[in-house]
C-alpha cells in the first residue's frame, strides 16, 4: 500500500452517516436560545440559566493567552442544535434509527442491549442529542442514575438545579459561557451514598452534521462513600471545514467518594496539510467537596486540530486527592495546549500530575499547569512530572508550569524532562529485528507507561493502538 | 557465510573504511583488533546496517542455507531477521519498556520473519529462564526497563542474553569485554561459547587478549586506518599482547 493510501486510512472514523438531521437555523441569538429551550421542553429556570450564560458570553472577548493559533470562529455560521430526525420520541433502544445504530456499531460502541459489553453501560451522544443509554435497569437496582442530561432535567430537576454550573460557572471562560447558553445534551450521573457503581459508565460522543457545534454538558455527582469509573470516547467524520466542540464536564465528590474519569479523545484532526479538523475547547473540572474524596482524570488526547483544555481539581474537603494523568500526542499540523489546575483549599490535600506530551512533524504541544496552595491548605502536597518527547526536528514542545504557594507547610515538587527519540535508540531496536514503526511505538509506549497503566484495560489497549496508528506515517 | 569485498564507508563526509576484504565461514570465530580509531566499531555497524554510515563502495554478501543475500540492500531490521546480531559497545536505554516485553517482541519478530509459529508464552518463558541460568542472571532482570539504570556489566550481559535468545547465524560483538570484571567476563564468554556451532560464526571486536583466552579465535585480524593490515591465527593476538601495534604499523610505511 502506498503511503498516500495509507494516509487515507489513518482516521478510520471518518465516515458520514446519512441521516435526516432536524436542523436549526444558523447563528446564535436570544431567540435561538429560546427556541432551543422550548424544543427541548425545558423548565423556566434552565432557560434563565441559558440566557444568563448568553449575556455573559456577549460581554466577553475571545481569549488570546493560549500558545496555539486559533483562527477566528464565526459563531453566526454555526448551527447550535442538530438532532437526528426520528418520527416519534424514542422510548427504547429497539426503536432507534437502524442507521444510527449502525454508525455506533462501526465505531465499536455497543449501544444495543443484546450487544452489551461486559460491565460497561453506555450513553451515546450523536451530534446534539443522547440517543440511548444502556443497562438502565441494572443501574436502577442500586439507585445509580445514568441518563442524558435532558432527561435528568425532567426527571431529577432538584439534583440538576443544585449542582449545574456550580463547578464551572458561566463566567469561568469564554467557551464555558457559550456552552451554558447553548448546551444541547450530555450525560448525567448520580451515584447514591455508599454505592460502588457496579458497571463502568461510558459516554461516546460523535459529531456528524456539517457546520454544527457540539456543546455537550456532563454532570457527575458521587455522593458520600460512593465510587464510579467513567469513560469517555470521541470521534467525528472527516470534513474539510473546522468544527467546534465546546463541552463542559463537572464532577462533584462528597465525603469519601471517588470518581475516576478517563478520556480517549480521537476527534478528526484534519488532514496532513492541516485542512479541517475539530476545535476541541473543553472545560473539565471537579470539586472534591467532601473529606477524603478523590477525583482522578486520565486523558489520552490524540485527535482534534486544536485541543485546548485543562481537566482540573479543586480540593476543598480535608485529605481530598486530585490526580491528572495525561498523554497528548500531536502530529501533522495539530496543536495542543493542555494541562491541569490543582487548587488546594482543604487541609492535607494531595495532588499528582503526570503529563506526557509527544510531538511529531509540524505540530505544537504545550503543557500548561497551575498548582495553587491556598492559605487554608495546611500540609498540602503536590507532585508534578511533565515529560515531552519530540519526534523529528520541526515540532515544538513547551511547558508553562505555574506554582503559587500561600501556605508554608506545603510541599510542592515539579520535575520536567524533554527527550528526543534518538537514532541510536531506533538502530538498537532495529538491530534486534524491530521495524522502524515498531521501534518507535515501543519507545513511545514506554514513555507513556505511567499514564496508560492508570487506564481501564480496554481503554489502555485502545490508547496504545491509537498512538501506534497516529505515529504510523509520522516518522520517516 | 560473510563475504566482504573492497568495502569503503564514510560517516559525515569522513572516510573511515578504505577497502576492507573480510571473509567468514560457518563455525569460525574471528577476532578484530587494532588501535583506537582504526574503524573496528564502524565495520561492525556497517555490517549491521547503521543508517549514519554511508557505504561508498564494495559489497557485503551474506549466505545462509545456500541463499546468498546482498546485505547492503537490506534495512537493519531485515539484516537482524536474516540472522545478524550486533552486540553493542554502549547498549541503549529504553525507559518504560520491560526487558521481558522487549525480548519477547524481538523473538516473535524474528520467528515470524523466518516463517515459524509464535511460541507459546510458557514455552518462551522456559527458554528465557534457561538462557538466564546459562548467564547466571537473576529473573528480576526481566522486569527492569531495558538497560535503564543497569551497570556496565549488566548491560553487556543483557546483550549476550539477547544474543542467546535470538540465536543468530553471525554474531558481531563490539567490545563486549570492555568494562567487565573477571566474573562477568567469564560469564559472557560462557554465553558466547554456548552459541558456537558449525552453523554459526562469531566476530569479536576487542582490545584484550583476556577475552581471547576464554573465547579462542580461529583467526585474528588487525585493522589500522580502515584497512586490514595483518591476519593470522590465535598466536597473532599473543604477539600483539607482547609487542603492541607499533611494529605492524612500521611495516606499513
Amino acid at each position: 500500500m502506498k503511503a498516500d493510501e495509507k494516509m487515507q486510512e489513518d482516521y478510520k472514523y471518518g465516515f458520514v452517516t446519512d441521516i435526516d438531521i432536524e436542523d436549526f437555523p444558523k447563528g446564535i441569538s436570544e431567540e435561538i436560545i429560546r427556541l432551543l429551550s422550548s424544543k427541548k421542553e425545558e423548565p423556566e429556570w434552565l432557560l434563565e440559566f441559558r440566557l444568563k450564560g448568553f449575556r455573559q458570553w456577549q460581554s466577553m472577548v475571545h481569549p488570546t493567552w493560549q500558545y496555539c493559533e486559533v483562527p477566528p470562529v464565526d459563531f453566526q455560521a454555526l448551527t447550535y442544535y442538530a438532532k437526528p430526525k426520528s418520527k416519534k420520541k424514542v422510548d427504547s433502544l429497539n426503536e432507534i434509527d437502524p442507521e444510527l445504530l449502525e454508525t455506533f456499531e462501526k465505531l465499536g460502541i455497543p449501544v444495543t442491549e443484546q450487544k452489551r459489553l461486559m460491565g460497561v453501560a453506555v450513553d451515546a451522544v450523536f451530534d446534539s442529542v443522547s440517543v440511548g443509554t444502556t443497562h438502565q435497569e441494572d443501574l436502577e437496582k442500586v439507585g445509580v442514575i445514568f441518563c442524558s442530561i435532558s432527561e435528568a432535567v425532567k426527571k431529577y430537576p432538584e439534583l440538576v438545579k443544585k449542582y449545574l454550573g456550580t463547578v464551572v460557572p458561566a463566567a469561568d471562560n469564554y467557551y464555558a459561557a457559550l456552552n451554558c447558553a447553548v448546551f444541547t445534551d450530555g450525560s448525567f450521573v448520580y451515584i447514591p451514598e455508599g454505592v460502588k457503581c457496579p458497571l463502568d459508565l461510558s459516554t461516546y460522543f460523535r459529531i456528524n452534521a456539517k457546520e454544527t457545534g457540539q456543546f455537550e454538558r456532563t454532570l457527575i455527582i458521587a455522593d458520600k462513600g460512593s465510587y464510579v469509573n467513567y469513560l469517555e470516547g470521541c470521534t467525528a467524520p472527516q470534513r474539510d471545514e473546522n468544527q467546534l466542540h465546546a463541552a463542559i464536564v463537572e464532577l462533584i465528590t462528597l465525603d469519601d467518594a471517588e470518581i475516576k474519569y478517563s478520556t480517549v479523545q480521537n476527534w478528526y484532526a484534519g488532514d496532513k496539510k492541516g485542512l479541517g479538523g475539530i476545535y476541541n475547547f473543553v472545560t473539565k473540572r471537579g470539586h472534591c467537596l467532601g473529606k477524603n474524596s478523590k477525583i482522578s482524570w486520565t486523558q489520552v488526547e490524540a485527535g482534534s486540530a486544536i485541543t485546548w483544555k485543562y481537566p482540573s481539581c479543586v480540593l476543598i474537603g480535608e485529605n481530598s486527592v486530585g490526580q491528572f494523568y495525561s498523554v497528548a500526542l500531536t502530529n501533522h499540523f495539530m496543536q495542543a495546549d493542555t494541562g491541569t489546575k490543582m487548587i488546594h483549599v482543604g487541609k492535607n490535600t494531595r495532588s499528582t500530575i503526570i503529563s506526557k506530551g509527544i510531538s511529531a512533524e509540524k505540530s505544537n504541544n504545550v503543557y500548561r499547569g497551575l498548582v495553587k496552595i491556598m492559605p487554608s491548605a495546611t500540609g498540602a502536597r503536590n507532585y508534578s512530572q511533565c515529560d515531552s518527547m519530540l519526534i523529528g526536528d520541526q515540532c515544538g514542545a513547551h511547558t508553562f508550569p505555574t506554582i503559587d504557594v500561600k501556605n508554608d507547610t506545603a510541599v510542592v515538587e515539579h520535575e520536567a524532562t524533554t527527550s528526543k527519540i534518538s537514532a541510536d535508540q531506533i538502530f538498537y531496536l532495529k538491530s534486534r529485528g524491530y521495524s522502524q514503526e515498531k521501534a518507535i511505538s515501543l519507545i513511545v509506549n514506554g514513555f507513556c507507561k505511567d499514564v496508560f497503566k492508570t487506564l481501564p484495560l480496554e481503554f489502555s489497549v485502545e490508547a496504545v493502538k491509537l498512538i501506534e496508528m497516529k505515529l504510523e506515517n509520522s516518522v520517516g | 557465510m560473510l563475504d566482504i569485498q573492497n568495502l569503503t564507508a564514510q560517516v559525515e563526509g569522513t572516510n573511515i573504511l578504505h577497502g576492507i576484504n573480510f571473509h567468514v565461514k560457518p563455525g569460525e570465530v574471528h577476532a578484530i583488533m587494532g588501535p583506537n580509531g582504526s574503524g573496528k566499531s564502524t565495520l561492525s555497524k556497517v555490517i549491521a546496517g547503521h543508517p549514519s554510515y554511508e557505504v561508498t563502495g564494495g559489497s557485503i554478501d551474506f549466505e545462509v542455507n545456500r541463499k546468498k543475500i546482498d546485505l547492503l540492500s537490506l534495512e537493519a531490521d531485515e539484516r537482524a531477521k536474516e540472522g545478524i546480531f550486533l552486540g553493542f559497545q554502549y547498549p541503549v536505554e529504553i525507559p518504560g519498556v520491560s526487558n521481558l516485553d522487549f525480548l519477547r517482541e524481538a523473538f516473535n519478530e524474528v520467528c515470524a520473519y523466518q516463517g515459524l509459529d509464535k511460541m507459546e508464552e510458557a514455552q518462551f518463558m522456559d527458554l528465557v529462564r534457561q538462557k538466564l541460568k546459562l548467564l547466571e542472571m537473576d529473573e528480576a532482570f526481566l522486569h527492569r526497563d531495558v538497560n535503564a539504570g543497569f551497570s556496565g556489566g549488566e548491560k553487556k550481559k543483557n546483550e549476550i542474553l539477547q544474543m542467546a535468545l535470538l540465536g543468530p547465524r553471525l554474531a558481531l560483538l563490539d567490545e563486549t569485554d570492555s568494562g567487565l570484571d573477571i566474573d562477568a567476563l567469564r560469564i559472557v564468554a560462557k554465553g558466547v561459547n554456548a552459541l558456537r556451532s558449525k552453523y554459526n560464526a562469531i566476530v569479536l571486536v576487542t582490545h584484550y587478549q583476556r577475552l581471547l583466552d576464554l573465547i579462542v579465535p580461529d583467526y585474528v585480524h588487525v585493522l589500522y586506518k580502515g584497512k586490514i593490515i595483518k591476519s593470522g591465527d590465535k598466536s597473532l593476538a599473543l604477539e600483539l599482547e607482547k609487542k603492541g601495534y607499533d611494529w605492524l604499523i612500521q611495516e606499513q610505511h
